[in-house]
C-alpha cells in the first residue's frame, strides 16, 4: 500500500522538478500546424538571450478557445494562428494588448483588418480547389472555370469537400459560395452541387489523401477543396523528384476564400517587451522567407523573396473572395447550420 | 462539532466513534491513491468547465432546436453503439473460447494480431479500410475488372457498416482479454462433473460454463459499450459527416461553435449515460459474482480432436485473419511501396518497391523547429508508456483489491471509477486549460506546459481497464484458500505471496499490456496536453498526414508500421516476462 503513496510523491516531486527555470523565457502559443526552421527560431533566441516554448492546442479555433478560456492568467505571451474567419470572435473576447509594430509600414493594408493592432497579419493563402491533371487530361476534359460549372452533369460525382462545421478549408470553401450567391443564393447552388454528386467528408486529411485521386491515397474525385499552395508541396515532397506538379488548383475568380493568420500579444504577459521582438521577428524578411515551405503559406512582407517551388507550382488567385471577419462572426454558426440541413440531413 | 461530542460523550461513546472513523479511514485507505489522482486530474477539472458552462444565464441560450440535436444525436450514439457491442461480443465471445480451450499452431501470433488495432490511431485504421473496401480498394478494384463493372460495387466507406465494423476491429480485444483470461482459468472439474451427472458438452457448456462467465462477459459488454458510446475519431472518418454521435457533437460545439453552455450540457448527459450503465454493471454483477477455485490455464487447454472442434478452430482462424490482417496489410505494403503510373488513372496502380519513405524519416529536410526522427517518437512513446503502465497499476492494484471483496463503499464509488472512459476530451482538455493554467507549487511552473501531464492523461484512461483485468481474478480467490494457507501457519505476507500473487500474476500481465496499448495509441487526450518537442509516434503519423505530397503519406505509412511493430514486439515482450513465482497462472 505503501508504495504506491510513494510513488505518487515521486511523481509529484518530478512535476515540481521540471520547471523551467531562467529568467527570460517566452511562451508563444499556436495552432498545430505551426512550424519553422530550427536555424531561424535558434537566430531569435541567440539575439535575444531568450528561449522561445511553443504551446500547440489544437486547430486554430482550439487554440483560440483556450486562449480565451485562460484569459485571467494567459498560457503564453503571444498566441499566433487566429485566422480572418476567427478574428472577430478573439477581438470581442478582449485577449489581444495592442502593438503597432514599427514593421507594419511595409504591409499592404489589405491585410490589416485590426485597425487597432491587436491582431497583427503574418501570412495569407488561398482555399482553392485543387484538381488532378492527369485524370482531367486522360478524360479530355476542361478544368471547370467557375463555381457554377461544378454543378454541370461532366462534373459529376468528382469534388470532394469538407465539412464546414469540422474543418476550416470547409468552412472557408463554404464562404466562398456565401461570397459568390450571396447570403440568399449560397443554400440553392450547394443543393444542385449535392444533386451533381459532391462527396462530403470530415475534414483535410481524409479528403486529400483518401478521396483525392492525385494523392498517395488514390482516392476516386479528381477534385478536392485544398490550398493554391498544395501543389507546390506535391513537389516539395515528392516520392521521386518532380519537375512538374500532378496537381494544380483552379484560380477562377471567387473560386478561392482568402484566409489572413494573424499573431498578437496575449493580455496580461509579463513579457511585454520579448513579446513586442517576437511579433517584429515574426513580421521580419527572415522569418517571412523561411515560412513558405513551413507552413505552405504566403508572407504578407512584401520584401520576402518566395522560394521557387512557390513561384512556379503555387500561383495565388486573382480574385479570391473575401468577406468582413465581423459579417463572417455574426452568421458563421447560422451558415454552417444551413449548410448542414441542405447538404448533410 | 466533533469536538463537543468528544468531550461530552461517554468513555464507550468515544471509542465507538474512535473505531467506527478507523474503521472508516481504514476501509478508504486503498481508495485514497485513486481518489486524490482522480479527483486532481479528471474530477477537479472536469467539474470546472461543466460549473464554466452550466449557469442559470448561459442555459437560456440553448434552443429548441438544440434540443432536438441532442436527441437526435444522443439515439444514434445508443443505436451504434448498442449494435457495435452486440457484434463485437459475436465475434469475441467464440474467439475467447478459441484461445481459452484451444492449442494450435501460431495461436500466440494470431492472438497478437487481435490487440494490436486496439493501439492503431484511427486515421491509419481508415486509410487501412479505405485501402482493402473503399471505391478505390483491392476488393472493389478486384470486382470491377473481374465483372467489367464501371462503378465500385461494394459501397462501404461512409456507411453505418464502417462504423460498425471498425468497432469490432478495435475492441474484440477487450473481450478476448477480459473473458478469455476468466475462461481460461475456469475449473474444469465443474464442466467434468455435469459431464459425468448425464449433461453432453453443449448442455455442461450453457447450463455450467457460461453462467459462470456471466461477470466478466458483462464487464468486457460494459468496457466496449463505453468505448463505442464515446466514438469520435472512427465516426468523422469511417462514418463521414452524415453520422453524429454526442461526443461529434460536443467538438462541434465547443471548438467550432464555442458553445460552451451546450456542449457542457452534451458532456453532462454523456457522463451521465455511462454512470448510469456503469451502476447497473455493478448491480448485475455483484448478484452474479460465485468464487470458485481457479486452475492454471493449461488445465483447460487441448488440441483439436472431433472433426467439429477443428471446423471449429479452423473457421475462427480464419474469420480472425480475415478480420484482423486485411485491413492492416495495406499499411506495411504502402510503407515500402510507391505509385509507379500516372496517379489519374482510374483502374491500373502499379507499384515499385522502395525504402525511401524509412530513410527519409531520418531526415529533417526543411530544417524543421518540430522534425522528430523515429527514434525520439519511439523513445516518448515508450518512456509515456511504461509510466502509464507503473502509475496505472501502482494506484489501481489496491483499488482492484478492495472491490473484490465489496462493501458498501466500494458499491458505491466503483460506477464513477468507469467516468474517464464517458467524459469527452475535448471537454476535459477545456477543462485542464482553466484547472491548470495557474502556476502551481513552484512560482513559475504550470503543469499545463508539462510534459508529465500525458502519463497522467494516459493514465486516467488506463485505469477502468488495468481495474477491470485485476477485479475479477483478485475475486476468484476463495477465502478458503487463504484461511487454510494462514492455519498451517503462513504470515499474512506469506499467504499473498503464495495464494494471491500466483492467480493474480497473469490478471496483472494483462493489466500492463492495456495500460501499454492504451499509452502507445492514445491521440486525443495526448494531442490536448502533448508538448511539441516529445511527440508520440501517432503525433507524429498526424503530423506527416496534415501536408500533402507523396513522401509525407509514405513516411506516415512508415511511421504506422514502425508503431505496429513495436506494439507487437512489446505485447509479446509482456506476455513472455514469467513474474517470478506466477506458475502457471
Amino acid at each position: 500500500m505503501k508504495r504506491f503513496f510513494f510513488l505518487t510523491m515521486l511523481v509529484m516531486l518530478a512535476l515540481a522538478a521540471c520547471a523551467p527555470k531562467g529568467p527570460t523565457a517566452l511562451t508563444v502559443m499556436t495552432h498545430d500546424s505551426f512550424s519553422a526552421s530550427e536555424a531561424v527560431i535558434t537566430a531569435f533566441e541567440q539575439a535575444n538571450n531568450v528561449k522561445v516554448t511553443f504551446l500547440k492546442s489544437g486547430d486554430a479555433g482550439e487554440a483560440l478557445n483556450k486562449a480565451i478560456l485562460a484569459k485571467d492568467a494567459p498560457l503564453a505571451d503571444v498566441l499566433y494562428g487566429v485566422d480572418n474567419t476567427f478574428l472577430s470572435r478573439a477581438l470581442k473576447a478582449g485577449i489581444y494588448e495592442a502593438y503597432a509594430s514599427p514593421l507594419l509600414v511595409n504591409i499592404p493594408a489589405e491585410f490589416q483588418l485590426d485597425p487597432q493592432h491587436r491582431a497583427l497579419p503574418v501570412d495569407y493563402g488561398d482555399v482553392c480547389i485543387n484538381y488532378d491533371k492527369a485524370y482531367f487530361a486522360d478524360h479530355s476534359l476542361a478544368v471547370p472555370g467557375s463555381l457554377e460549372d461544378l454543378a454541370k452533369p461532366e462534373y459529376k460525382d468528382l469534388l470532394v469537400v469538407e465539412n464546414p462545421a469540422t474543418s476550416s478549408p470547409g468552412l472557408a470553401f463554404l464562404l466562398a459560395t456565401v461570397k459568390h450567391f450571396g447570403v440568399d443564393g449560397y443554400l440553392t447552388y450547394w443543393r444542385s452541387l449535392r444533386a451533381n454528386g459532391v462527396a462530403v467528408v470530415d475534414g483535410w486529411e481524409t479528403a486529400y489523401y483518401t478521396n483525392f485521386s492525385a494523392s498517395s491515397g488514390h482516392g476516386p474525385q479528381p477534385m478536392v477543396v485544398s490550398y493554391a499552395s498544395s501543389p507546390a508541396a506535391e513537389v516539395v515532397y515528392a516520392e521521386t523528384p518532380l519537375t512538374e506538379s500532378p496537381t494544380a488548383s483552379i484560380l477562377a475568380p471567387d473560386t478561392c476564400f482568402r484566409q489572413i493568420e494573424f499573431v498578437g500579444i496575449l493580455h496580461g504577459t509579463k513579457n511585454r517587451a520579448l513579446a513586442e521582438k517576437f511579433v517584429d521577428f515574426m513580421l521580419g524578411v527572415q522569418f517571412q522567407e523561411d515560412m513558405p515551405l513551413q507552413m505552405f503559406m504566403y508572407p504578407v512582407n512584401p520584401g520576402a523573396s518566395l522560394p521557387e517551388a512557390f513561384v512556379q507550382y503555387a500561383p495565388l488567385a486573382e480574385q479570391p473572395a473575401t468577406l468582413s471577419p465581423d459579417l463572417i462572426a455574426a452568421n458563421r454558426d447560422q451558415w454552417i447550420a444551413d449548410w448542414t440541413e441542405a447538404v448533410l440531413r | 462539532m466533533s469536538i463537543s461530542i468528544y468531550h461530552k460523550g461517554t468513555k464507550a461513546q468515544r471509542e465507538k466513534i474512535s473505531v467506527f472513523v478507523s474503521l472508516w479511514l481504514r476501509a478508504f485507505f486503498p481508495w485514497l491513491g485513486v481518489s486524490l489522482f482522480l479527483g486532481l486530474f479528471f474530477f477537479y477539472p472536469l467539474a470546472r468547465i461543466l460549473w464554466l458552462g452550466l449557469t442559470p444565464v448561459s442555459l437560456l441560450t440553448i434552443t429548441p432546436e438544440s434540443f432536438l440535436l441532442t436527441s437526435h444525436s444522443l439515439l444514434f450514439t445508443f443505436y451504434q453503439s448498442f449494435l457495435s457491442t452486440l457484434l463485437t461480443l459475436l465475434i469475441g465471445l467464440p474467439a475467447a473460447y478459441l484461445f481459452a480451450r484451444f492449442d494450435f499452431r501460431g495461436k500466440a501470433l494470431l492472438r497478437l494480431l487481435t490487440a494490436i488495432p486496439f493501439m492503431l490511431p484511427t486515421v491509419v485504421v481508415a486509410a487501412g479500410f479505405n485501402a482493402l473496401l473503399g471505391p478505390r480498394g483491392w476488393i472493389n478494384l478486384g470486382l470491377m475488372r473481374l465483372f467489367g463493372l464501371d462503378s465500385p460495387p461494394i459501397v462501404f466507406v461512409y456507411t453505418l457498416w464502417a462504423i460498425l465494423l471498425a468497432h469490432v476491429f478495435y475492441n474484440t480485444t477487450i473481450v478476448i482479454r477480459v473473458v478469455g483470461n476468466a475462461l481460461a482459468h475456469l475449473d474444469p472439474r465443474l464442466e467434468q462433473a455435469a459431464r459425468s451427472l448425464g449433461a453432453d458438452a453443449r448442455r455442461a457448456f450453457w447450463r455450467v460454463t457460461l453462467p459462470l462467465l456471466r461477470p466478466p462477459i458483462l464487464a468486457a459488454a460494459l468496457l466496449v459499450f463505453l468505448f463505442d458510446f464515446t466514438s469520435f475519431g472512427v465516426i468523422l472518418l469511417l462514418g463521414g459527416p452524415h453520422f453524429a454521435t454526442l461526443e461529434v457533437e460536443i467538438y462541434i460545439q465547443a471548438v467550432q461553435i464555442f458553445n460552451l453552455p451546450l456542449a457542457a450540457v452534451l458532456s453532462l448527459i454523456q457522463l451521465l449515460c455511462t454512470l448510469a450503465f456503469s451502476m447497473l454493471y455493478s448491480r448485475i454483477v455483484t448478484r452474479l459474482a460465485v468464487t470458485t477455485a481457479p486452475r492454471p490455464a493449461e488445465a483447460n487447454l487441448h488440441r483439436a480432436k472431433t472433426g467439429r472442434e477443428k471446423l471449429f478452430v479452423g473457421g475462427m482462424a480464419v474469420l480472425l485473419l480475415a478480420l484482423f490482417l486485411l485491413p492492416m496489410v495495406s499499411l506495411p505494403f504502402r510503407s515500402v511501396a510507391r505509385l509507379e503510373t500516372a496517379r489519374g488513372e482510374r483502374t491500373a496502380v502499379s507499384y515499385g518497391l522502395t525504402a525511401d519513405y524509412y530513410a527519409e524519416l531520418f531526415v529533417n529536410r526543411l530544417g524543421s523547429l518540430f522534425y522528430v526522427s523515429p527514434f525520439e517518437a519511439l523513445t516518448n512513446s515508450l518512456l509515456y508508456a511504461a509510466a502509464t503502465v507503473v502509475l496505472s497499476l501502482a494506484l489501481g492494484f489496491p483499488v482492484a483489491s478492495a472491490l473484490a471483496h465489496p462493501r458498501r463503499l466500494e458499491r458505491f464509488l466503483d460506477p464513477f471509477l468507469m467516468l474517464p472512459l464517458g467524459a469527452s476530451a475535448v471537454t476535459l482538455g477545456l477543462g485542464f486549460i482553466i484547472t491548470f493554467n495557474k502556476p502551481l507549487l513552484t512560482g513559475h511552473w504550470s503543469p499545463i506546459t508539462s510534459p508529465l501531464l500525458v502519463p497522467v492523461a494516459h493514465t486516467i484512461i488506463a485505469l477502468p481497464f488495468v481495474i477491470r483485468s485485476l477485479q475479477p481474478a483478485l475475486a476468484s480467490i476463495p477465502d478458503r484458500l487463504r484461511q487454510a494457507a494462514a492455519s498451517l501457519g503462513a504470515s499474512p505476507s506469506k499467504v499473498w505471496f503464495t495464494v494471491d500473487w500466483p492467480i493474480v500474476a497473469r490478471a496483472t500481465l494483462a493489466a500492463a499490456i492495456f495500460a501499454f496499448t492504451v499509452s502507445l495509441g492514445e491521440f486525443g487526450a495526448t494531442s490536448l496536453v502533448y508538448r511539441p518537442e516529445y511527440p508520440t509516434l501517432p503525433i507524429a503519423i498526424y503530423r506527416f498526414l496534415s501536408q500533402p505530397g507523396g513522401l509525407n503519406y509514405g513516411q506516415a505509412m512508415a511511421m504506422a508500421t514502425i508503431l505496429m511493430g513495436v506494439t507487437g514486439a512489446g505485447i509479446l515482450l509482456i506476455e513472455r516476462f514469467r513474474l517470478p513465482g506466477a506458475g502457471e497462472f
